[in-house]
This record gives structure tokens, C-alpha cells and sequence, in this order.
């Protein structure tokens, strides 16, 4: 840490900025083509410290765990929709990516845990109020039902269960990749709990295109019609969503666009179409052409999650995402003629 | 059973945060100096319970008249565990290390504690955080072990102006009202209370403050709301999002027939 020196000559190396920011009038910036819903709001910190504390999660684990949760969720829905519909080989290949992308979950989870060894104190309570607690009850379901479905499916033993499992996992599937959602929005970020309404849908939309994105790179070209059709819903979703979450956020979308964030939601958008039309439009004629959208849609997915990640990050650390929106909803709770809302 | 931070005549010493450090034997927080003011502790973390701000500002207080020096006046505020009456680290606690006591105080069992760190940004305030070396999160206790031998907090035992009382909450509450009326009367026009009001976001605070400029002059949130409020409605959404999918998906498949349907 550097110091200032008195010397004959003056003082050096002066830290510059030590004045608290009280009242210095931070303004808030507009964004383009928002109409202003109140009165610009003086915006002061405590010497622009965070109010609330960043998430100590790492990216690696927790980022990686939703784009992992999601591609084993949704994989697990397209295999057994490939498995009913005589797609043995699309099947197969989306039912082991599940197992292992689900076992790389629990892993991920359990490294980040301050202290690995009491993983198992997470069922000790099931508790509504907790998405965390909530999802390790999932996990601890649908786990077994994606594996056995790989395991039966690989060796050929028991098709009947094996055809249960199929079903079971597929059911689960979906609230393993969209209940991670939740467990972003529910805490006090504001970039993620103020988008709690579209972040689901993102993060749909996310998983099926990743797990599209894998049946279309690693299945037989004749079978993945059905994941083609299925990487442009979900992009479309995904897109749509995050459109809808952005506008709706208003100056909280802000670390959406910037930083770490905004490339990496950039990069996602970009991949994620590209992976998707081309796709749809090439995909099901060459094998290359194939496994490289497959292998866009992939990364997109991964984008997506890491830079939702980054953008929560990015508004705990700045007082200003907290401050503002919770001015602005004691200013309207305030003004005449606006009843109390909630919502 | 809380606190009542009458920041009005707090002065700073920082007892608080030494009795608090040495009653807990919480550890050391990072010896450095922040060069913004006289607060070197800079906020609320896992070894940081109690934490003093300082602030320096171009205002009078009150009726004061400016001397040579101009207008300056300093705010310092000792800020703590708020033990929210709707707590969202209990709340999102999924092995239920967090529980709320007996005195209606808010405790995390460091024997349960997996480290999962939810707590860490459930939190509206910014106060629990977790120790990196140990991996488990901490937090004020309201010092759980002398309240229960009929002991008042080390921080409100040590703190020299009575600015930390420690109490009934209601007795509490009747004090800081009358508290704020007299400065009021003497013209602290500022003064308000915060964290008080049993309706606000988080059901009222077990520990509120008479503060002299507005909350996040302070670093506090000006209205914060327990995330779990919106939960209904978050898994309301989740739920839709993940049937749509279930149904998106299989309408794709339907669409597309058995192999050997159309491309």
C-alpha cells in the first residue's frame, strides 16, 4: 500500500479522493431511451463501499454449476424425448452427458463449500425457504434417476426400469435447470434477485440450447432433427428473455453490459445464434458443420451462466445498484396517489 | 431482547469493536489504513462484529454556529447485526445453522456450519460474511453467552456514552422516540431512527440506530427488504419456466414424429 511522504519540497504522492462522497452528488446515469420514472436521485455512499457483502462463491464452481445443472436438467428432457421417438443414439449420447455433467454439479458444489467435509449437513433440513435446500433434495433425486437411465441405456439390463428412470429424470430435469434460478435471484444482488421474473426463462432457454447443442454434436446426423428445432426455441427463448429482464431492470441491467459480464453476455448472444441457425440450417447435412454449432451452443450456454454470474457480482460491489432502486421505491411508496405495491 | 446505537453521541473510541474482538476472541481483520478517514476497519465482515464509521462532512449540526473552521462535522456510528425480526440468512440457511434464539436474537451454530456461503449475499446489510481459512461464516451473536447469564453485550458494556444500549426491545424503542424528540426540540433536524419500525421490509430490527443523515451516509441500505419476501413468486416463475420446457420440449418432439419423419 502506498503512503505519502512529507518532504522539503511538498508532499508526496498525495492519495487523492479521501473526501467522503456525503452529498457529493453522484448522478444517476439514464439509460438510452428510458423514460425517468422520478426525479434523479442524489445518489451518496459510504466512501463508495458496497452495502451489501459480494458473494464469496467462485465462479468456477457456482457459474459452472448452473451451466452444468442445466445441461444435465434439459438433457435428460431431450433424451427421453429422443428415447420414445426411436432416436436410440441421440438417447444415449444426452443421457450419459446428464450423468456426467450432473455428477461434475455435485462435485462443483461440494469444492465450494467452506468446509467440504459437512456437504452431508444439507440434509438435515428440507427448508421451502431455501432454494439451496430445496436443490440438494433435487439433486439427491434426480442424481440416481439420470445415472440409472446412462447405466441401463449403456448396458441393455433391465429396460423396463431403465425406461422409468428415463421418465423420472426427464420430470426432474426441468426443475434442476431452472430452480438454480431462483437460488441466484433469492438473495439481496440486486442484478439477479430484481430479475427473478425472466431469469428462469434465461436460464430455460440456456439449458435446452446446451443440451441441443451436445445431442447435435455428438448424435447421429439422421437423429437430431428434433434437437435442431429445439436449440432455435430455446435461443429464442434465452434471447427474448434476457431482452424482456434488461429493459425491466432498468440502471440494475447496467453490469449486463459492462465489464466481464457484458463480454461474456455479448459472446453469448453471438454463439448462441450462430450455434442455432447454423444448426438448423447446415446441421442436419454435414457432420462438421454439426459438431461445430453444437459446440457453439455449448459455449454459449456457458457465457450466459458466467456472465449472469459476474453481473451479480458486479452490483453487490457497487453501492449504487443497491441504493438507487431502494430510494426510488421509497420515493414511489411516498408519492401521492401511488398505493403501496410489493410487486 | 436488542440494541439501540444512539450514533448521536457516539465518539468514535472504537471500545466496542476492541470488547467485542475480545470477548469473542474474534480474530484479527487486517491491519491497514484505508487513507479515506479514521475508519481502518472499513465494514462488517466475519472478524468484524462491531464496526465504527466515520464520516466528515460540510453540514452543521443542529442550531451550531461555524466557527473558523467552517461547517464540519463528523458522524460516527458503531453499525452491528441488525437479528432482523424476518431474517434472510435463516431464511436461506439449508442446514439450518442459523436459528434464531431464544431472546429473538439471531445465531449461527459454528458446529453446523457448512461453509455453502448463501447467507453471505442473502444478507441486506452486508454483515454475516464468511472466515476464508475456516470456510464457515460469522457474525454478531448479541453475545448469546452473556445474555443468557443475565449479562448485557460486551460492545454495550464497554462502550463509554451509553450511544450502545442494550435491552427490551419495546423499552428500547420508548427510549430512542423520546430520544429523537429532544433533538428534534434542540434542532437536530436530522435525526431519525432507522430499523425501528416493525413493518418495514424486514420486519423491524433487533438492533436500530438514531442516525443523523440518511441511511446509506452510513453504509446502511435506506430499505432493505428480506429477499424472501419475492420467494412465492420466484418459485412461481421457476415453476413456469420449467414446465414450459418440459412442454416446449416434448411438443418439439411430437412435432418431429418418430425417425424417419420429416427433417
Amino acid at each position: 500500500m502506498s503512503t505519502s511522504d512529507v518532504t522539503k519540497q511538498g508532499v508526496r504522492g498525495v492519495r487523492p479522493g479521501r473526501d467522503a462522497l456525503v452529498g457529493a452528488g453522484l448522478r444517476r446515469r439514464k439509460r438510452r431511451g428510458e423514460r425517468p420514472m422520478v426525479p434523479d436521485a442524489e445518489f451518496t455512499s459510504y466512501y463508495g463501499k458496497p452495502i451489501i457483502n459480494r458473494p464469496t462463491w467462485e465462479a468456477r464452481d457456482i457459474a459452472g454449476y448452473f451451466f452444468l445443472g442445466g445441461l444435465a436438467g434439459a438433457g435428460s428432457v431431450l433424451a427421453a424425448g429422443a428415447h420414445f421417438t426411436g432416436r436410440p443414439g441421440a438417447a444415449r449420447a444426452l443421457k450419459i452427458s446428464s450423468t456426467v455433467a450432473i455428477a461434475g454439479s455435485a462435485a462443483a458444489l461440494i469444492h465450494d463449500l467452506g468446509r467440504p467435509a459437512r456437504f452431508y449437513n444439507m440434509l438435515r433440513v428440507l427448508r421451502p425457504t431455501s432454494p439451496m435446500s430445496v436443490g440438494s433434495w433435487l439433486l439427491g433425486a434426480y442424481g440416481p434417476a439420470a445415472g440409472a437411465a446412462a447405466v441401463l441405456d449403456v448396458t441393455g439390463l433391465f429396460p423396463r426400469l431403465g425406461r422409468s428412470a428415463t421418465v423420472a429424470a426427464a420430470l426432474l430435469g426441468p426443475a434442476v435447470a431452472t430452480y438454480t434460478a431462483v437460488l441466484a435471484a433469492n438473495t439481496a444482488v440486486p442484478a439477479w434477485h430484481d430479475g427473478y421474473r425472466e431469469l428462469p426463462f434465461v436460464f430455460a432457454g440456456s439449458a435446452v440450447a446446451a443440451a441441443s447443442g451436445l445431442a447435435l454434436a455428438a448424435a447421429p446426423t439422421a437423429e437430431t432433427a428434433p434437437v435442431r428445432t429445439a436449440a432455435l426455441l430455446g435461443t429464442a427463448v434465452e434471447t427474448t428473455a434476457l431482452t424482456l429482464m434488461e429493459r425491466r431492470l432498468g440502471m440494475v441491467a447496467e453490469p449486463y453490459g459492462k465489464g466481464r459480464a457484458g463480454r461474456l453476455m455479448r459472446a453469448a448472444k453471438v454463439l448462441s445464434v450462430a450455434g442455432a441457425v447454423g444448426g438448423a440450417a447446415l446441421g442436419g447435412r454435414s457432420r462438421t458443420a454439426a459438431v461445430l454449432s453444437g459446440a457453439a451452443l455449448l459455449a454459449a450456454s456457458a457465457c450466459t451462466r458466467f456472465g449472469v454470474f459476474y453481473a451479480g457480482v458486479a452490483s453487490a460491489d457497487d453501492p449504487k445498484y443497491t441504493v438507487v432502486p431502494q430510494r426510488e421505491r421509497m420515493f414511489s411508496r411516498r408519492a401521492p396517489g401511488s398505493g403501496e405495491s410489493s410487486d | 431482547m436488542g440494541f439501540f446505537t444512539d450514533t448521536s453521541v457516539c465518539i468514535g473510541c472504537k471500545a466496542c469493536e476492541v470488547a467485542c474482538k475480545e470477548w469473542n476472541a474474534v480474530p484479527e481483520d487486517g491491519l491497514e489504513l484505508t487513507g479515506m478517514s479514521y475508519d481502518n476497519t472499513q465494514g462488517l465482515g466475519a472478524d468484524t462484529w462491531r464496526h465504527v464509521a466515520f464520516i466528515e462532512q460540510r453540514k452543521p449540526v443542529g442550531n451550531a454556529e461555524a466557527g473558523e473552521r467552517g461547517d464540519l462535522r463528523w458522524l460516527m456510528a458503531s453499525d452491528v447485526c441488525k437479528h432482523c425480526t424476518h431474517a434472510a440468512c435463516l431464511d436461506v440457511c439449508p442446514t439450518g445453522a442459523l436459528v434464531r434464539t431464544e431472546f429473538g436474537t439471531v445465531v449461527v451454530q459454528e458446529d453446523v456450519c457448512n461453509g455453502c456461503g448463501y447467507c453471505v449475499p442473502a444478507c441486506p446489510y452486508g454483515v454475516i460474511d464468511q472466515r476464508k481459512e475456516d470456510g464457515r461464516v460469522w457474525k454478531c451473536t448479541l453475545c448469546y453467552d452473556r445474555i443468557g447469564a443475565g449479562q448485557e453485550p460486551a460492545c454495550a458494556k464497554a462502550c463509554p456514552t451509553d450511544s450502545i444500549q442494550y435491552g427490551p426491545l419495546d423499552e428500547l424503542r420508548e427510549r430512542a422516540a423520546a430520544r429523537v424528540e429532544a433533538l428534534h426540540d434542540i434542532g437536530v433536524a436530522d435525526a431519525r431512527l432507522y430499523g425501528d419500525d416493525p413493518d418495514d421490509g424486514v420486519g423491524g430490527d433487533g438492533a436500530f440506530f438514531l442516525l443523523l443523515d440518511e441511511p446509506e451516509v452510513y453504509g446502511l441500505p435506506p430499505d432493505p427488504v428480506v429477499t424472501t419476501r419475492d420467494l412465492p413468486a420466484m418459485w412461481r416463475h421457476a415453476g413456469v419456466a420449467a414446465a414450459a420446457l418440459l412442454g416446449g420440449v416434448a411438443a418439439v418432439f411430437a412435432a418431429h414424429g418418430r425417425t424417419g419423419g420429416r427433417r
